[in-house]
């Protein structure tokens, strides 16, 4: 199970890469295990603003539907266009090509509520 | 309701495997080992293993046992002979379908019923409940007696037939013989729930693990692999099979399921169901199943909407992405006059409207062996008589 330790993660199994004041978001490399083949990803349109715990999308394996939340508030700045010809990306690399959306931040303390790669993985009980 | 799922004899080999186990009708099954798409694909390219231990088994026994079967279902059970499977329904008073089974005939006597595993115990109670006028038929559950393994996909008599001594290439479609599987007895037919050539197995639950373990050993070098429950959904949705307590249940008809084919309203016997099922017939039925192909992206499940110029017409009762084409699929019932393939609906996914075209099932060709045998003599021959 690879969890990155630059990068900070949700209880609700997304993870964030920052950089600045704009963040990339995808699921982590558990999530997608538990999630099997993911076979679509409905994203944001770019330019769409997102709330904090709120919804941005939806990840469907071939049995389950499962909602992606924002870890953050902001404007989606970009999202992986590539996930719609090849949502198995998020299964082969969820913390590279498998990302989802980039968002600039409005309200960069928000991050203070996100977990590390530690405590992320005492909550999967891998820790 | 039981306080803990039921395992099969295979629980243990499931765990080492690494399988992901659900809760499925009150046992532990196996969901998956690793990828459902490339278990699915593994049975339409060489071959795959299921643990279907879950299925229920019934004894129906006794010199009246085939006129109790002929009352209690609505197809053909006169022509049925030893070694014979027949696909039928238990069929309630309004001809709503109770559960679909297969149907064994042990002899002219003596008959197995494979029947869901969710509906084992309410089958047993509805048989028993219906048999006064035969009073010599003897009912037994031997769901626990038995373990059952299937094999499917086009690699599967290769990867069989050195493990019996039956020729399997004459083994054909819907049959079954009593055969050895290393020392150890059980009932092979050729038979399945994926649309492949394939065999399914009825053993002694002790035996269960040690055939298992025959197989898959034997199996390896034709691309054989263990295949969980969400890959036998899949599969089974790209032929168009119902599954009971989704698409097919109490308050649908086999007429209305597309199941008629299997009905034989004209025998002498009056059957449960017969007289709503000839009633339904002589009006025509107002809502038939239907296959449904998504024509864009995203996934039709069980449970959303389908719409003509956004009025609601029906609601799907199983769907999935189909991994053989990589599209989304469906099974819903809809109002007569939407049934026709080519008719352009709609679906409502969340909060979008994404287009469906009705199409003539199977999604995906059938490639069961076809009948090879006819006359009774050859039929001995395999039996090895």
């Amino acid at each position: 199970m690879e969890l990155p330790e630059d990068l900070k993660y949700t209880k609700e199994h997304e993870w964030v890469r920052v950089d600045g004041d704009v963040c990339e978001i995808g699921v982590t490399d558990f999530a997608q295990s538990e999630l099997g083949d993911i076979v679509f990803v409905e994203l944001p349109e770019v330019g769409a603003t997102l709330t904090a715990d709120e919804t941005f999308g939806v990840a469907e394996s071939v049995k389950t539907v499962s909602d992606l939340y924002s870890p953050v508030s902001g404007e989606v700045t970009g999202i992986n266009d590539e996930l719609m010809d090849s949502p198995e990306l998020v299964n082969k690399s969820p913390y590279d090509d498998g990302w989802m959306i980039q968002v600039e931040m409005s309200d960069q303390s928000e991050l203070g509520n996100l977990m590390s790669a530690g405590e992320y993985k005492k909550l999967i009980g891998k820790g | 309701m039981p306080v803990s799922s039921i395992k099969t004899p295979l629980f243990k080999t499931h765990q080492t495997l690494g399988a992901k186990m659900v809760d499925f009708a009150g046992w532990k099954m196996p969901i998956r080992y690793g990828s459902i798409i490339d278990e699915h694909k593994t049975v339409r390219k060489s071959c795959g293993v299921f643990d279907v231990s879950h299925m229920g088994e019934i004894s129906i026994k006794g010199d009246n046992a085939r006129a109790f079967l002929d009352r209690l279902t609505p197809g053909d059970v006169e022509t049925l002979t030893e070694g014979d499977v027949r696909y039928s329904t238990l069929l309630n008073h309004d001809g709503g379908i109770i559960d679909d089974m297969l149907i064994y005939a042990i002899s002219g006597t003596r008959f197995l019923l494979c029947v869901n595993a969710a509906n084992t115990t309410k089958d047993l109670k509805w048989i028993t409940e219906n048999s006064g006028d035969f009073p010599d038929v003897v009912i037994s559950d031997l769901s626990i007696e038995y373990g059952m393994i299937a094999l499917q996909g086009p690699n599967s008599e290769n990867a069989l037939k050195s493990l019996v001594a039956a020729p399997l290439s004459r083994l054909e479609y819907y049959t079954f013989i009593p055969v050895y599987i290393n020392d150890n007895y059980v009932l092979l037919s050729r038979t399945g729930y994926t649309g492949e050539d394939g065999f399914e197995i009825f053993c002694n639950s002790r035996n269960t693990v040690e055939i298992w373990d025959k197989i898959v050993t034997r199996g390896k070098s034709f691309g054989l692999r263990p295949v969980g429950l969400a890959a036998r959904d899949t599969l089974r949705l790209e032929m168009c099979y119902p599954l009971h307590g989704s698409d097919i249940d109490e308050t649908t008809t086999p007429l209305e399921a597309g199941l008629g084919w299997m009905l034989k309203l004209d025998k002498n016997v009056d059957f449960i169901g017969k007289e709503a099922l000839v009633k339904q017939k002589e009006k025509g039925v107002t809502r038939r199943l239907v296959a449904l192909k998504m024509e864009s992206r995203g996934v039709p499940r069980a449970g959303f909407s389908i719409l003509n110029e956004g009025e609601e017409v029906g609601t799907i009762t199983s769907g999935t992405l189909s991994p053989t084409m990589n599209t989304g699929i469906a099974l819903a019932y809809l109002n007569s006059d939407l049934t026709k393939p080519g008719t352009r609906l709609q679906v409502r996914i969340r909060d979008t409207e994404a287009d469906v075209k009705v199409v003539k099932g199977p999604f995906v060709s059938s490639r069961i062996k076809k009948k090879i045998i006819n006359n009774e003599v050859e039929k001995q021959i395999v039996r090895g008589e």
